[in-house]
C-alpha cells in the first residue's frame, strides 16, 4: 500500500480536529439553547419574585435567588482578601523557596479536591464542630476554601504581569514596598484579580454538593447567616430529580444559565481590559 | 544649607559590592559635590549602572546584593540601620535608561512621589507639577493634557516626564542612568539643556555609554572600568589629558 | 523597615489560609472516617460488594469498580476531545477564532453541573436506553457527561503544555519541509507530552471528584458493572445519596467512602503535579 501523502493526510487530520472541535461547540450551544427553549417562557416577573409553594411545584423562586447571592456572595468576599494576600505574599513579599513551593503545593492540592469532600468537611467542621448548622454561613466558608485556590492562581498571575519596571519607578519614587504594593501593582493587577473573583463567584453559583451538606435546603428566605437556604443549582436539582415540576425545572435552569453567560460575559471583559492595558 | 558648593553631599568611600559573590565594584572612593555635574563613563558591565544603584539602595531588591565600604550623604552613612529608605529615595531621585511612566495620567504620574512624601495640599501639588514640568523643558507641550495618559507620549517627552517626575520630589541629588541611551539626538539635546539648569539647584550623577554627551554635559567625569574606579578629574582635563593609559583608550575607541 | 516586616508576617499569616484549610480538611476527613475502615477491616471495607448500612455492612468495592469505570470512560472522550481542541487552538485556529472558542471553553467549564447531568438524563439516557438497551442509566452515559465536563480542564491545560514548547523548535521543522500536521504530531505532541499527561490525569482526577452529574445518570446501582450498558453508583454519589439521612456508624461509613475518595484523588493530583512540575524544569525553568 502506498503511504498516503503528507499533504492529504494533513488534511484528514485537521478536518478530523476540527470536527471535534465544532461538536465540542454543539453541544456547549445545544445545552444553553435547549434550556432557555425550555425554560424562558415559565419566567416570569412572579417566578423570580415569589415564594415556592407545594415543595416547588408552584410559585417561584426568590428564596433560592436570594439563598444563592449570599451564599456565593459571601464565600467569594471571604475568599477573595484570602486569595489576594495569597498571592502578594508569594510575588511581593517572599523569595521562592521552599515555604512557597509548600504554600502553593497546598493550593494546587485544594483546588484538585472533590466538591462532594468540601461538603462532608463543611458538615462536620462548620456546622457541627463549630455548632453553625445547616446555614448560610456554613455554606459560605465551605465554598470560600473551594474557590480560594482559584482566586490565589489568578491573582498571582495578574501580579506577575505588572511590569517589573513600575516596581522599580515606585521605590525610586520614594515609596515603601507596602506603598508600591497597594498603590501601583494591585490597581494595575486588578482586572487580571477581578476575572478570577467573577470567575468564582461563578462556580459558587454553580455548585451544588458541598453546598447541599452545609447550606441545606430549606425553602424559606433566610433571614440572617445562620439560616439554611436552598441554592438555585440545589432546587433544579431537587426539581428535576422528584419530577415535582419540570416547568419550573427548566426556569430554574435557565435563570442559572442566564446568571453564568452574564458572569462569563463579565470576566472575559474584564480579561480583554486587562490585557490590552498590559499590552 | 550654607555649605561651600564645592564641599561634597556624597561621600563613597571604599566601595566593593558582589552579587551572588561575583565582584561588580571593587575598592570605589569618590566625592559628589554640591552643585556639581559628575559624568560618570565607561564600557559595558564596567560597574557604572551598579554604582548608582548603590547611592539610593536600589541594588536592595536583589537578594544576592552584598556591599562593603560607605556611603556617606552629609556624613550620614546610608546603610546605617535607622535611616529611611523611602526617604532617602527620595532625597536621591533617579531616572531609569527606560522611560517607566506608570500607566496613569501624566499629573498622577507627577504627584505621585510627593503625595508619598505625605504632600496632600492640591495647591501644592499643581505647583509642584508646574515646576517641575518647566524645569524638565516639557510643559509647554503637555500643560493643557495633564489628565491624558502618560503612555502617549513620545519616547522623548517620556523620558523628560520621568525627569519631571523625579524634580518634584526636590530631591538633593539627581542621579540619571543612560537617560538618552534609547532618544533621539533633539530629545537627547532636550535633556541635556534641563539638566545645564538644574545645575544650579543639584548635584547630577549623570551615567552614559556616550563620551561626547559626558563631555557636553558634565563638570566632572569619572571613568570605570571592570568594576573600578580609573580615574575622575575635570572633565575637560580628563578629555584632553588622562592620566590612565586606560582612560585615553577608552576614549579614542580601543574599548568599543 | 519595621512596618514591612509586620506587613509581611500579617500576609504570611493569611498565605498560610490555604494550607491550613488542606491539613484541617484532611484531618477532619480521615478522623470521621478512619476508624471505621479499621473497625470493618480492609478485606471487608474494600474488597466487599456488601453495602446494606442497616445491617452494618459496608463494602465499597462495587462503588470503586464504578467510580474508575466511569472515569475511564470519561477520560476516553474528554482526553481525544480535549487534547483535538487544544491542537486546534494552538496550531491550526487563526488568532481571531480562538478568541471566540476559548471564552467558549470557560463557559463550558462554568455550566453547573446538575445542569450537564440534567442534559444528560433528558437526552443521552433516551437515547442509550431505545438503541443500545439496558435501562440507559448506565457507566456509559455517565462517561460521556463526563467527559464533555472534564474536557475544558483537559483543553485548558493541554493548551498550555503546547504554548510551553519554544516556538523556534516549531520554526525549524517547518522550515526542514515538514507539513504542519507533521510537526504537530511528531514534534509539538513529543514536546509537550507530560504536560499533556499532567492535563489528563487532573481530568480524571476531576472525573473522579464530579457528584452531581453523575448521581443522575449513572443509575446508581450497587453492583459491580458487566457491561458498560449496566447502572453504577460511584463513591461520590453514595456519599451524596445518604448523607441526608445517615447516622451513627452510616455515616462514619460514608466518612469512609469519602476517605477513600479522597486518597484516590490526592494520588492522582500529586501525581500530575509532580509530572508538570518536572516538565515545568526540563524546559529551561521560568
Amino acid at each position: 500500500m502506498r503511504r498516503l501523502s503528507p499533504a492529504i493526510t494533513q488534511r484528514v487530520a485537521v478536518t478530523f480536529l476540527w470536527s471535534l472541535t465544532l461538536i465540542t461547540i454543539g453541544v456547549l450551544l445545544y445545552i444553553i439553547l435547549y434550556i432557555l427553549a425550555k425554560g424562558l417562557p415559565h419566567i416570569s416577573w412572579e417566578f423570580l419574585t415569589k415564594a415556592p409553594e407545594s415543595m416547588g411545584r408552584k410559585g417561584g423562586i426568590f428564596p433560592m435567588i436570594v439563598g444563592t447571592f449570599m451564599v456565593a456572595g459571601l464565600a467569594v468576599a471571604i475568599a477573595a482578601p484570602l486569595g489576594v494576600a495569597t498571592a502578594v505574599y508569594l510575588t511581593e513579599y517572599t523569595r521562592e523557596g521552599r515555604l512557597t513551593f509548600v504554600i502553593r503545593f497546598g493550593a494546587d492540592c485544594l483546588a484538585g479536591i472533590p466538591s462532594i469532600i468540601y461538603g462532608l468537611f463543611g458538615f462536620v467542621f462548620f456546622s457541627i464542630a463549630l455548632g453553625m448548622g445547616l446555614s448560610v454561613l456554613s455554606g459560605a466558608l465551605t465554598l470560600a476554601l473551594m474557590v480560594l485556590p482559584t482566586i490565589i492562581r489568578t491573582a498571582e498571575e495578574a501580579i506577575r504581569a505588572v511590569p517589573y519596571t513600575y516596581r522599580e519607578t515606585s521605590y525610586g519614587l520614594g515609596s515603601t514596598r507596602w506603598q508600591m504594593v497597594t498603590r501601583v501593582v494591585l490597581p494595575s493587577a486588578l482586572p487580571g484579580i477581578c476575572t478570577g473573583v467573577v470567575l468564582s463567584l461563578g462556580r459558587s453559583i454553580s455548585e451544588t454538593a458541598a453546598v447541599m451538606l452545609t447550606a441545606g435546603s430549606a425553602l424559606r428566605l433566610p433571614q440572617s447567616l445562620s439560616d439554611s437556604s436552598r441554592t438555585l443549582a440545589l432546587h433544579f436539582y431537587i426539581l428535576s430529580r422528584e419530577g415535582l415540576s419540570m416547568e419550573n425545572a427548566y426556569a430554574t435552569a435557565s435563570v442559572l444559565i442566564i446568571i453564568i453567560l452574564a458572569l462569563n460575559a463579565l470576566a472575559y471583559w474584564l480579561m480583554n481590559r486587562f490585557i490590552r492595558r498590559a499590552g | 544649607m550654607g555649605a561651600h558648593a564645592s564641599e561634597p553631599i556624597i561621600q563613597v568611600k571604599d566601595l566593593s559590592v558582589t552579587f551572588s559573590g561575583c565582584q561588580a565594584l571593587n575598592g570605589i572612593t569618590l566625592d559628589i559635590r554640591r552643585n556639581e555635574r559628575l559624568a560618570v563613563i565607561g564600557p559595558a558591565n564596567s560597574g557604572k549602572t551598579t554604582f548608582l544603584r548603590c547611592l539610593n539602595r536600589l541594588n536592595d531588591l536583589k537578594h544576592d546584593y552584598r556591599h562593603t565600604g560607605n556611603i556617606l550623604l552629609d556624613g550620614k552613612d546610608v546603610y546605617d540601620s535607622d535611616v529611611d529608605v523611602a526617604r532617602l529615595r527620595r532625597r536621591i531621585g533617579m531616572v531609569y535608561a527606560v522611560p517607566g511612566p506608570l500607566p496613569w495620567s501624566i499629573y498622577d504620574n507627577l504627584v505621585y512621589g510627593p503625595k508619598l512624601a505625605g504632600i496632600r495640599s492640591r495647591d501644592r501639588l499643581d505647583e509642584l507639577v508646574e515646576t517641575s514640568l518647566k524645569a524638565a523643558v516639557l510643559w509647554d507641550e503637555v500643560k493643557d493634557r495633564l489628565r491624558m495618559p502618560a503612555h502617549n507620549l513620545s519616547g522623548g517627552q517620556q523620558q523628560r516626564l520621568c525627569l519631571a517626575r523625579v524634580l518634584a520630589l526636590e530631591p538633593d541629588v539627581m542621579i540619571l542612568d543612560e537617560p538618552c541611551s534609547g532618544l533621539d539626538p533633539i530629545s537627547t539635546a532636550k535633556i541635556e539643556d534641563a539638566l545645564v539648569e538644574l545645575k544650579s539647584s543639584h548635584a547630577i550623577v549623570l551615567v552614559t555609554n556616550n563620551t561626547k554627551q559626558a563631555g557636553r554635559a558634565s563638570d566632572r567625569t569619572a571613568f570605570f572600568l571592570m568594576g573600578k574606579l580609573i580615574e575622575v578629574d575635570d572633565t575637560t582635563r580628563l578629555f584632553t589629558n588622562p592620566t590612565d593609559q586606560r582612560t585615553n583608550d577608552y576614549l579614542v575607541g580601543q574599548f568599543g | 523597615m519595621k512596618q514591612d516586616r509586620f506587613i509581611a508576617f500579617i500576609l504570611l499569616m493569611l498565605a498560610l489560609s490555604a494550607l491550613s484549610g488542606l491539613v484541617l480538611i484532611t484531618v477532619f476527613i480521615f478522623k470521621e472516617g478512619l476508624p471505621l475502615i479499621l473497625q470493618t477491616g480492609f478485606r471487608d471495607f474494600f474488597l466487599s460488594s456488601d453495602w446494606d448500612p442497616k445491617g452494618e455492612h459496608f463494602g465499597i468495592l462495587s462503588m470503586i469498580v464504578g467510580s474508575l469505570a466511569v472515569t475511564v470512560g470519561a477520560m476516553a472522550i474528554g482526553a481525544v476531545f480535549g487534547l483535538g481542541m487544544a491542537i486546534v487552538l494552538t496550531q491550526f485556529c487563526p488568532p481571531g477564532l480562538v478568541s471566540i472558542l476559548k471564552p467558549l471553553i470557560e463557559l463550558l467549564a462554568g455550566i453547573p453541573s446538575v445542569v450537564y447531568g440534567f442534559m444528560g438524563v433528558v437526552t443521552i439516557v433516551p437515547l442509550i436506553r431505545n438503541h443500545l438497551g439496558g435501562p440507559g442509566l448506565s457507566v456509559l452515559a455517565a462517561s460521556i457527561v463526563l467527559g464533555i465536563m472534564v474536557l475544558p480542564t483537559v483543553t485548558s491545560i493541554s493548551v498550555d503544555a503546547l504554548k510551553a514548547v519554544p516556538r523556534a523548535y516549531w520554526e525549524g521543522s517547518v522550515a526542514l519541509g515538514a507539513t504542519k500536521w507533521q510537526t504537530t504530531h511528531m514534534l509539538m505532541l513529543k514536546a509537550a507530552r507530560s504536560g499533556i499527561l499532567a492535563a489528563i490525569i487532573l481530568g480524571m482526577g476531576r472525573a473522579l471528584g464530579e457528584t452531581m452529574a453523575v448521581i443522575m445518570v449513572a443509575g446508581n446501582a450497587l453492583e459491580i458493572p458487566g457491561s458498560p450498558l449496566d447502572p453504577v453508583r460511584t463513591l461520590t454519589s453514595n456519599i451524596a445519596l445518604e448523607m441526608g439521612y445517615a447516622t451513627g456508624r452510616h455515616r462514619e461509613a460514608l466518612f469512609a467512602t469519602g476517605v477513600t475518595l479522597f486518597v484516590f484523588i490526592m494520588i492522582f493530583n500529586t501525581t500530575a503535579l509532580a509530572i508538570s512540575r518536572r516538565s515545568a524544569g526540563k524546559g529551561g525553568g521560568r
